[in-house]
């Protein structure tokens, strides 16, 4: 399973991403950067496609332990 | 259903065209810089950019719906933390300039220009409207906002084509100044 990934060092937290999903997984954190709600993200990819900064990677799940 | 503020495009379209018609609307887009700066200071975060921005909004019609952008992804250097202040500088030290051209004319020192200034060096004859009736500051203001307006969204719309639909919020000064206030007041939470 794959989830997206926010490289929050550089988002610049526009919103773009939680606009695309169509989970509703993805806030802002207080304006600062995007984060991914993991339980909800299901890799689809879209936030990945939308981020005009291009700062969201879709990367493998670690195995559920 | 939509909500109503799906439709600010439609304010940001407007406002441009007004432009055109009376330079004086010009003044109406102060909204825009002030309304985010103030959610931002009272703890919204940048909820103006991801919710009420009309030129993100118009941005995402015409580059996502009319397929007017190459969605391709912006340089590295152009979301770099560097590029973003530098540019937020630059246009800092332009509007600066343009308050002082404003107060030239409030203090009577320089005469109105009816000139619209795109891409800080090209000069446009405006002299269609009819200003008379408010003090030539205030027309002048108009005129350096307008242009001010008018040049973000030439560079908006260029970064639009050329990468992805929204390009412009990765260094709209706007967006710098709103995360940045963001990060004064809650950075300390960042893990």
């Amino acid at each position: 399973m794959k989830k997206a990934a926010v490289n929050r060092k550089e988002c610049v937290a526009c919103g773009v991403c939680a606009k695309t999903c169509p989970r509703g997984a993805i806030t802002i954190f207080h304006g600062i950067y995007a984060v991914v709600d993991e339980k909800l993200c299901i890799g689809c990819r879209k936030c990945e496609k939308a981020c005009p900064a291009s700062v969201i990677g879709i990367v493998e799940r670690e195995a559920a332990s | 259903m939509k909500k109503w503020y799906e439709y600010l495009w439609i304010f940001s379209a407007v406002y441009l065209l007004l432009g055109f018609f009376n330079i004086l609307f010009a003044w109406i887009g102060l909204i825009c810089f002030i309304t985010p700066l103030l959610l931002s200071i009272l703890g919204k975060g940048k909820i103006y950019c991801n919710t009420y921005c009309g030129r993100g909004q118009l941005f995402e019609l015409l580059g996502g719906k009319l397929k007017l952008s190459m969605n391709r992804s912006i340089p590295a250097f152009l979301r770099s933390k560097g590029f973003r202040y530098a540019f937020l500088a630059f246009f800092l030290t332009m509007f600066i300039v343009m308050l002082f051209s404003t107060y030239m004319v409030f203090a009577g020192a320089r005469d109105l220009k009816e000139v619209v200034t795109v891409l800080w060096t090209i000069k446009l004859p405006w002299n269609w409207t009819n200003t008379s009736m408010v003090s030539p500051w205030i027309a002048q203001f108009a005129f350096g906002f307008y242009s001010i307006m008018l040049t973000s969204t030439i560079l908006g719309i260029l970064t639009m084509i050329f990468f992805k639909p929204r390009s412009w919020c990765v260094y709209c000064p706007m967006g710098t100044m709103t995360q940045g206030i963001s990060m004064l007041k809650y950075g300390k939470k960042v893990k």
